[in-house]
């Protein structure tokens, strides 16, 4: 069933594009991750243009947090103060991000960009996760006893001014450090199309020392604003957001996580936080090797 | 036989050559519709040779025809990518001002056998004869080297190709031609230019138009992300928000 993309100027297999978004959906239901980091590559293995697909992703996956926000505000998991000012640094960030995006496309470096960014940040973040959740798991089966639980925020974060409460997060820190971490993860939201969970989630356990109760609640809440303001950044700059494509990929990614997310219930946390771990490190690896393997294309053709 | 008659087989190939034949192409779609269900397009090309004598002369070689599609021509940048430090990035770079973002030729024997390299260059025949006109300077060897790029990765993108052998000719009169026109190309103006070549020249040539365009919703969308980019942005986000929302509220209840 081949459908025409009007934006992308081509034309894909519409069962394709909503199978991969119930792939994805699955997955970001099950680890409460949006899933960009998996459809924008997917997608331009597909044929898609990477800006187009960066675009569309981050399209689909404001879809995909709209239902988990609405589910950890009902359950008071959402810490709107932390939010707030993580969306603030968002929406900066991602008009930071389309500003580095135009540069990048000038030099012709934007798809190397993307890719480093993608083997380091996913790299970096699977093998913290790897160690996390294989020592969770050693002490789930009493081979080790549980490292004393310390909930505290970096010295870095501590040192920073003008403090504040978040009391749903039960933090006075300085809103200075969520305003970075969320104008960082609002930059990757427009280069690379993802959310940006993957960053924020272990930045507001490892690095703000968040009540793990609201974490994840408050990154969706991030997610959902940022991704949507990188729509309307990209609709704007890149003229990239193509909404054929977006629509096919929303409508298997929300089933797709509602499946995940009934799943995830059955599921051991720290069995899934493994499973994801291996999962984002084969990611980076297959990019990894992409950017050292002689390309099928030595030579790109853009328009100019 | 008398010597009249040995006088007028004399002069009538003369004859022949001074009058020319004629190529009267058409196209079976002049509009082609780019709709939600578009995967590419087959264009039937055919036409007929007229001979001043009504026939095709007898005693000469047959004529052969070379149909060649080109698409619009678009202002590009193609980067070349070096192996850097371990990885593959774009190193060089050389702008284009005016490329065909489609060619497709198909002919009724190899072009090889047809023209010499001096004709082909002259008529843009073949995907080695293209005429770019690089608007970066750089030497000969890299311009070529870039051209060479630029067409085997339109080639294996399906953008450009050579189809020897597709034109078929009955009695050396009429001839067909079917070129198959790829979902990926640009909307525009096409041409689809005939030829009619004998003896390594060309004798005649002939063009028609064809437009490619988006249509009904296509052409909605394409148009309200150009000209109302906010709205077009705006719409995506309820798109999102709405079919997220709905997909929750619908698992809460089953």
């Amino acid at each position: 069933m081949d459908i025409y993309l009007p934006i992308a100027n081509l034309s894909v297999n519409a069962l394709v594009m909503i199978a991969l978004g119930a792939g994805v959906g699955l997955l970001s239901g099950m680890f409460g991750v949006g899933g960009g980091f998996l459809t924008t590559p997917l997608l331009i293995v597909y044929g898609i243009p990477p800006t187009v697909a960066a675009a569309s992703a981050a399209t689909q996956v404001t879809g995909a947090s709209v239902s988990g926000v609405f589910a950890h505000f009902r359950r008071n998991g959402v810490d709107t103060r932390m939010g707030t000012v993580l969306v603030i640094g968002g929406v900066l960030g991602s008009l930071f991000g389309a500003w580095l995006f135009r540069l990048l496309q000038r030099w012709g470096q934007i798809d190397t960009t993307i890719a480093i960014t993608y083997v380091l940040l996913l790299g970096s973040i699977g093998l913290l996760m790897l160690r996390e959740a294989v020592s969770a798991i050693l002490v789930a089966r009493g081979r080790r006893a549980a490292p004393p639980r310390r909930r505290r925020h970096h010295p870095l974060v501590a040192a920073l001014p003008f403090r504040m409460r978040f009391y749903a997060s039960g933090l006075y820190i300085s809103p200075l450090a969520p305003l970075l971490l969320g104008f960082f993860t609002g930059i990757l939201t427009i280069l690379l199309g993802v959310g940006g969970g993957f960053v924020l989630v272990p930045a507001m356990i490892y690095l703000l020392g968040m009540a793990t109760s609201v974490v994840v609640g408050t990154s969706l809440f991030q997610i959902l604003f940022v991704t949507a303001a990188a729509t309307m950044v990209h609709a704007t700059t890149t003229r990239a957001v193509d909404i054929v494509l977006a629509a096919l990929l929303l409508v298997g990614s929300v089933v797709g996580a509602q499946v995940g997310a009934r799943f995830a219930a059955r599921a051991r946390p720290e069995y899934l936080r493994l499973a994801l771990a291996i999962m984002v490190l084969l990611v980076a690896g297959r990019i990894a090797l992409g950017l050292g393997w002689r390309p099928d294309e030595i030579y790109a053709v853009e328009l100019s | 036989m008398s010597r009249a008659a040995w006088a007028l087989a004399l002069v009538a190939p003369l004859l022949t050559a001074q009058s020319k034949p004629v190529l009267v192409p058409d196209v079976s779609q002049r509009d082609i519709e780019i709709a939600y269900s578009f995967t590419g397009a087959e264009l039937l090309l055919f036409g007929a040779i007229l001979y001043p004598g009504g026939r095709a002369p007898a005693g000469e070689r047959p004529a052969d025809i070379v149909i060649v599609v080109k698409g619009p021509t678009q202002s590009i940048t193609i980067r070349e990518k070096e192996k850097v430090a371990g990885i593959w990035v774009n190193a060089g770079r050389l702008r284009y001002r005016s490329a065909p973002s489609f060619y497709a030729l198909a002919s009724s024997r190899p072009l090889g056998q047809l023209v010499d390299a001096r004709t082909r260059a002259i008529y843009e025949l073949g995907l080695d004869s293209l005429q770019l006109s690089p608007a970066s300077a750089a030497p000969t060897d890299v311009q070529d080297r870039f051209t060479r790029g630029l067409v085997e990765q339109r080639r294996r993108a399906g953008l450009f190709y050579e189809a020897p052998g597709a034109v078929e000719l009955t009695d050396g009169v009429l001839y067909r031609a079917r070129v198959a026109i790829p979902a990926r190309v640009p909307v525009g103006r096409f041409t689809a230019e005939t030829f009619l070549i004998r003896d390594g020249r060309v004798l005649a040539a002939a063009v028609r138009d064809i437009d490619i365009r988006k249509s009904g919703f296509e052409r909605f969308v394409a148009a309200a992300a150009q000209r109302h980019e906010i709205l077009y942005g705006l719409a995506a986000v309820t798109l999102s928000v709405l079919l997220g929302w709905a997909a929750g509220r619908f698992a809460q209840r089953g």
